[in-house]
């Protein structure tokens, strides 16, 4: 046997070839969303009083006037030298745009993402073991809420106690650490309460194992057991949902910003949608979907190299 | 008897009257757009149900107004995307071959995107209006219910019974709709119950953000997005819709676990 065998390397090929036609699907899911504004893109993108002139400019600055064969290949062209075109709002290259507001949700989606986890980790270990105890109805309730309200509700309802009744954190904006605390804190709830769930089902299951009865008859501590034991063989299939729920994370992330005035690229969507600045929207979309499908794949594949198990059935 | 209490009666209750409040709306003595100045930001209680708004409509009968907009396009929006979904998964998992190669890539790309975002793209690119929400909305809904059906047809097409009406002499429209559908509605109609919390909840979402349907009409996230800017002032502005949202979610959500664990599916995330 190999090490790193044929089975591991056809294994590896296999996903970044379904990851890539994914790619090409979504980049061109995203080019012709341009193409779904009713009428004419340039007359609702420049308003009803604008100049036949003005029109006919930007009608030539998109390509509209091309064949669509063409605009195609301009487009995928354009993105292999990070060519996103220009902002119809602000007239700046919208790769530099992009890249001012990367940061701020990079930041928050990390953020809620060590929120969910130091929330979900008490929570399911704790509802597992002490399965259906006055705790475990607690644990579950909560999480039960926590899926429940969703983030422009969380958010306002955070910003009402702790902003502007007890003063502890700022209302909205990006200044200093302690902007990041509500932000974090809405975004990450939902994942939350998901993530505890499943993490008690999975636990639940594991501790069913004759190796985990194996721990206990030698004497093990239960301590021992849950956290060396058990939680790790739980932790698989937790680790493959977090990657999932990645996208709702960043889904999410575009109405927790709207909420704080979070300056990144979910607040850019929408600003950008307020002013038909459609070529933006379109970026925003791609690069958001893209960083999606990235991390997923990295997941899949770390995951699929890790536990030779998930190889036979591929991906997902 | 406290558990079938919490875990069905309430659940049930809450989602009827959501539904009631939703089909006959319509017809109730309610004006949800008549503004009484004087009531301005006027907090419940005092001779009012549930307060006012900043324009002083009352918000008792916006609530039952956005109750009709978010049952409205629930039901639509699961409706199609259950029927598209389901139709388009099970015939690719029957027929197989390159037509099933086709629409697990295409199924596989739909969910490469962040499922609100690429709503909330399609909103606003197509232009407010609660038609607008469905179409979006059912754009990303469908993949889920494809994916469902693509797995259990997959998993029963080699059935005997399913063999046997081939032999027979079945064609395939009259084996899938008799043979296999049946067999896999039941996961189905769980994974449809839950899909309408998360339309409920995504309805609101882009109501919030300003893509859904438009002013002078309800919607609870409308409400919550108008009542943000009051919060100090008249918190029972966010609080009035945000309670009614949370209640239909949570008590579809029970609902939905209620009738997993009675038709005994186990659900694959």
């Amino acid at each position: 046997m190999h090490p790193f065998g044929v089975c591991r390397l056809h294994y590896l090929l296999a996903r970044l070839f379904s990851a890539a036609i994914v790619i090409f699907g979504v980049l061109c899911l995203v080019f012709f969303l341009i193409h779904l504004v009713p009428g004419d893109p340039v007359e609702v993108m420049l308003g009803e009083s604008a100049r036949a002139a003005d029109r006919e400019a930007l009608r030539q600055a998109l390509g509209l006037n091309q064949p669509i064969g063409t605009q195609f290949v301009n487009y995928l062209n354009g993105l292999l030298h990070f060519d996103l075109g220009t902002s119809l709002h602000s007239k700046r290259p919208i790769s530099e745009i992009l890249l001012e507001r990367l940061p701020a949700t990079l930041e928050l989606s990390l953020a809620a993402l060590l929120v969910a986890v130091v929330i979900a980790f008490p929570l399911g270990v704790l509802s597992a073991v002490r399965k259906d105890s006055v705790w475990d109805h607690l644990a579950m309730g909560v999480s039960l809420g926590g899926v429940a309200i969703p983030n422009f509700l969380l958010g306002p309802l955070l910003i009402l106690a702790f902003s502007l009744w007890l003063g502890w954190f700022p209302v909205s904006g990006r200044e200093g650490p302690g902007s990041l605390v509500l932000p974090a804190l809405t975004l990450g709830t939902a994942l939350a309460a998901i993530l505890s769930r499943m993490l008690r089902a999975t636990l639940l299951e594991v501790l069913n194992e004759d190796y985990i009865r194996t721990a206990r008859a030698k004497g093990l501590a239960p301590r021992v057991v849950i956290w060396k034991h058990a939680l790790r063989n739980a932790l698989l299939p937790v680790i493959t949902l977090l990657g999932l729920q990645l996208g709702a994370l960043l889904g999410g992330a575009v109405i927790t910003e709207v909420v704080f005035s979070w300056p990144g690229l979910g607040q850019l969507v929408i600003e950008a949608i307020q002013r038909r600045d459609y070529p933006l929207v379109q970026a925003c979309v791609l690069l958001i979907s893209l960083t999606y499908v990235v991390v997923n794949t990295l997941t899949d594949v770390a995951y699929g190299l890790a536990d030779p198990r998930i190889r036979v059935g591929g991906g997902r | 008897m406290t558990a079938r209490l919490l875990g069905l009666w309430l659940p049930l209750a809450v989602v009827v009257s959501w539904a009631l409040a939703a089909l006959l709306g319509p017809w109730l003595p309610l004006s949800p757009d008549v503004i009484h100045l004087p009531r301005i930001l006027e907090p419940p209680g005092n001779g009012s149900l549930l307060g006012y708004d900043d324009l002083g409509r009352s918000l008792a009968a916006r609530v039952v107004s956005g109750a009709q907009t978010s049952f409205l396009v629930a039901v639509w929006v699961v409706g199609i995307s259950a029927l598209l979904g389901t139709l388009i998964g099970a015939t690719s998992a029957y027929v197989g071959g390159v037509w099933d190669l086709v629409t697990v890539r295409i199924i596989d790309i739909f969910l490469a995107f962040p499922g609100i975002l690429l709503a909330i793209a399609l909103a606003g690119i197509l232009g407010p209006g609660i038609d607008n929400v469905v179409l979006a909305l059912s754009v990303v809904g469908w993949v889920g219910y494809a994916r469902l059906a693509r797995a259990q047809v997959l998993s029963l097409k080699h059935r005997e019974h399913v063999q046997a009406a081939i032999v027979l002499g079945a064609g395939p429209v009259r084996i899938l709709r008799l043979h296999l559908l049946p067999l896999i509605l039941a996961p189905l109609i769980v994974e449809a119950s839950f899909g309408v919390a998360g339309v409920v909840i995504a309805e609101a979402g882009l109501s919030f953000l300003g893509l859904g349907v438009q002013p002078p009409s309800a919607s609870w996230g409308a409400m919550i997005r108008d009542g943000a800017r009051y919060l100090l002032v008249a918190p029972h502005m966010v609080l009035v819709p945000g309670v009614a949202l949370a209640l239909v979610v949570l008590a579809v959500n029970l609902l939905g676990d209620r009738l997993r664990d009675r038709l005994d599916v186990r659900r694959e995330r």
